[in-house]
């Protein structure tokens, strides 16, 4: 780990009008380092998320981003090219729907070999090799490599989006509700696949999730948030075994236990 | 002696919201410190806050008041107002935690659910998990499980699994939660010879143990927690 | 001047083909940039080349030669009726060589004798964007030209190969012009992708129903995109055209009965005629240059010009459509 921060968020908001979507949430975060974003719907975890990844542009507030050349940016100060570049190489985006995240119309292997193709990686033969390896890495059968993701189930595309993501070797990942309207055991499986490759990559995620176990289970870091603003913070495991907002003492509360 | 751990004045409540802000205290007033090579044992009754001490010293649960120093690298660290980052470190490197009762992750065998820690530390996965398979052996675990996930496994295989994760490492202080509460007398033997280990390694521990058999066999000495009874009796 | 029935030169009025012509120049200065128009109603249906018209009728004077081809032949509904329609509102002088000709709109193909210096190609465009079928939004992909992200062209090319072993992209097949735009060339086959790269001649796009105008100017470098283990390749055809003999040229297969039996012959009607040494051919031409006589003085000013009128035919021109 470096001793540096990848991204760092100051006192960023975004309104809608009078109505706040999220308020003053600063934090940084660190190569290699998971955060967990819960909270309730219309908490204002997806609006963050939104701002983070430069899908929206905040109300005010800064957040810095360290290049790979080691350089910090600043964000919303980016031209639209750079912003885009950025979201095609250094980061990743899992949508919660993965036709969000996925071209339905074309193949597998395409999907996961655009981003190489969008970084001029023009040679057929090494762009399906790497989709291949990739497909495997997320536990899609390479004979499946020439269908399209419309005749894949909600875990196999799902699973695909993320080979698709991080292909081009991201060191940043926004997820939103990766593992939602996903059947239990399917769940597991994309928990357990995230998981790993987070940790075999050494990647930074942000995650949005409503739900707690999968926050437990993928971050090191959570951040609560109510009506827009970050009500509590810390370790993960100590904000689930420890809650100190009452707040976040209901949403543990509020687990079923299996 | 070296005294990689020391606890000075940590106090401890729990404000509890859905009950109109009752406040429970816990502790207060705990101090003490561990030298390398000692076993020290959280002796008091049940609910005297022992398992709650424990949480702090692994940044499990929030400190209200006072220090926990810890000997992190070549520095000294205060481990209850250490930033998240920091405490993740120190449990990388430093403190090491048996709990009482395994979080299993779906679909990951028992075998890695051992060797993880080294791995996270940097080792090669084969050695980490040549490492694990030895440790699962010494404890007893029938091969047939390793490859398994330890979910459906029962308390006590669940237990050694647990303990192998904790003792992997090379932690220089290591917490243990009653490690040894759902094991029969063959492998609380086996735990003994594992503390002893530790201790002739020069690693500072920490445990609770209910079992007096076996906390005769350890403690080198024992923390009274009623010291740091705050009147009440936590939850 | 009181006749309803009279059509301004070559059928616009003057405000339209100013704003027309402002879109070419545009077109020009950013050569594959496809440059919004505001595409007027024209006495024909989306389809039948309304964009390549508007070009057309918006660049042509009165001393031009016209000449359009439809897949390559200038005998075809298509062809005839656009050569009809200028020789009524416009009465230039049409031809079907590709030699005499100063205007060629085109439908699909680029004529197998090469263009020269001088020569306007204006190509009829059913759908200009070349994303369009991976991208259907229209913000995203001016975006994405304006950015120069075109991996998604690439993407299309990768299917291609994945289903059939190769490019199998046979016509408007995607360019790049001048190192920068992605443009589609039109539904022309891929075989004259390599003719359009540093021609001499102008070639101008007209997208009717899209409003949309492009342009690639003289002696401009038009690149196919390709893989580098999978290089942009032309068809090839394993016999010569059945009437004149040519090889390397675009054929078109004929169906002549219904035993199966078929024959290969030149898409391009005016080079073939040429080769065979055809007189229709030459006729056509020595008739189109008297033709475009009578008017040819005119100035190519805003006064409409009252010669014209939509009902009776002129001269020689019921031949035509022979």
């Amino acid at each position: 780990m470096t001793d540096e921060p990848l991204l760092r968020v100051s006192a960023l908001s975004k309104f809608y009008g009078s109505r706040v979507g999220c308020e003053n949430v600063t934090f940084d975060l660190w190569p290699g380092e998971v955060l967990a974003v819960v909270g309730e719907s219309g908490s204002g975890k997806t609006t963050l998320l939104n701002c983070l990844s430069t899908r929206l542009l905040p109300s005010s507030g800064t957040a810095s981003y360290r290049m790979r050349d080691g350089q910090w940016r600043e964000l919303y100060r980016m031209s639209e090219a750079e912003r885009r570049f950025l979201m095609r190489t250094d980061w990743g985006f899992v949508h919660q729907n993965p036709a969000d995240g996925l071209r339905m119309t074309v193949s597998a292997g395409a999907n996961v070999g655009e981003r190489l193709m969008a970084v001029g990686d023009r040679h057929y033969g090494r762009i399906r090799a790497t989709a291949v390896d990739w497909l495997s890495r997320v536990e899609i059968d390479e004979d499946r490599i020439d269908d399209e993701p419309r005749a894949f189930s909600g875990g196999m595309r799902q699973r695909l989006q993320i080979a698709r993501n991080l292909v081009t070797g991201p060191r940043l990942v926004f997820m939103d509700e990766p593992t939602g309207g996903l059947d239990v055991s399917v769940q597991a499986r994309l928990l357990d696949l995230l998981r790993r490759l987070v940790t075999d990559l050494g990647l930074a995620a942000i995650v949005v999730t409503h739900d707690l176990a999968v926050a437990r289970l993928l971050s090191q870091r959570m951040m609560v948030m109510k009506d827009g603003r970050v009500v509590e913070s810390g370790l993960t495991d100590r904000v689930l075994d420890d809650p100190r907002a009452p707040y976040t003492q209901l949403l543990v509360s509020s687990i079923l236990q299996v | 002696m070296a005294t990689p751990l020391v606890v000075s004045d940590v106090a401890k409540s729990f404000t509890m919201h859905l009950r109109d802000g009752v406040t429970l205290p816990v502790v207060a007033g705990v101090s003490f410190s561990i030298r390398t090579g000692e076993c020290a044992v959280l002796g008091g009754p049940s609910g005297a806050g022992k398992s709650s001490i424990l949480k702090m010293l692994y940044g499990n649960y929030a400190v209200d008041e006072g220090q926990i120093i810890v000997q992190h690298g070549n520095g000294l660290i205060d481990l209850a107002s250490a930033t998240p980052r920091t405490v993740l470190a120190i449990r990388r490197q430093t403190i090491g935690y048996v709990s009482q009762f395994l979080r299993t992750v779906p679909r990951v065998s028992a075998l890695d659910v051992v060797a993880e820690p080294l791995v996270e530390r940097g080792e090669d996965r084969e050695a980490a998990r040549a490492k694990a398979r030895s440790l699962l052996a010494q404890l007893n675990l029938p091969e047939k499980l390793w490859a398994l996930p330890p979910a459906t496994f029962s308390g006590g295989e669940q237990q050694r699994v647990n303990i192998a994760r904790g003792f992997i490492t090379e932690h220089p202080i290591l917490l243990l939660d009653e490690p040894t509460a759902s094991l029969d007398a063959k492998n609380r033997d086996v735990v003994v010879e594992l503390i002893a280990a530790k201790k002739a390694a020069g690693v500072a521990l920490l445990g609770i143990f209910h079992d007096l058999d076996v906390r005769d066999a350890v403690a080198d000495r024992v923390i009274d927690v009623t010291a740091f009874a705050t009147g009440k009796v936590a939850a | 001047m009181t006749d309803i029935a009279t059509y301004n030169f070559a059928y616009l009025d003057e405000q339209t083909k100013r704003m027309i012509r402002r879109a070419i120049l545009k077109g020009i200065a950013i050569p594959g940039y496809q440059v919004p128009f505001a595409s007027r109603e024209m006495p024909m249906p989306y389809g039948w080349g309304t964009g390549g018209v508007q070009v057309t009728a918006s660049i042509i004077g009165p001393d031009d030669v016209l000449k359009v081809i439809d897949q390559g032949a200038d005998d075809t509904t298509n062809a005839v009726s656009i050569r009809a329609f200028f020789k009524k509102v416009a009465k230039v002088a049409v031809t079907t060589e590709t030699a005499k000709a100063t205007i060629i709109q085109t439908r699909h193909r680029i004529p197998e004798q090469p263009l020269t210096a001088g020569q306007v190609l204006v190509f009829q465009v059913p759908i200009p964007e070349p994303l369009r079928f991976l991208e259907p939004r229209e913000t995203e992909t001016r975006k994405m030209h304006a950015l120069e992200e075109y991996g998604l062209m690439h993407v299309k090319l990768y299917e291609d190969i994945a289903r059939h072993g190769r490019i199998a992209t046979t016509y408007a097949y995607p360019v790049k012009v001048e190192g920068r735009y992605v443009m589609d060339p039109s539904p022309t086959p891929k075989f004259d992708n390599p003719k359009m790269h540093r021609s001499p001649a102008l070639q101008l796009f007209g997208a009717g129903r899209e409003k949309r105008i492009y342009a690639v100017p003289p002696f401009t470098g038009v690149v196919s995109l390709d893989f580098e283990d999978h290089p942009f390749e032309v068809q090839t055809f394993d016999q010569p055209c059945a009437l004149c003999g040519a090889e390397n040229v675009y054929l078109d297969e004929v169906i002549l009965d219904d035993h199966g039996g078929h024959m290969f012959v030149c898409s391009d009607t005016d080079h073939c005629e040429k080769r065979r040494g055809d007189p229709t051919s030459s006729s056509w031409g020595d008739r189109a240059e008297g033709a475009g006589g009578a008017d040819g003085q005119s100035s190519p000013s805003s006064t409409p010009i009252p010669a014209l009128r939509a009902d009776p035919p002129h001269n020689g021109e019921g031949k035509e459509a022979e």
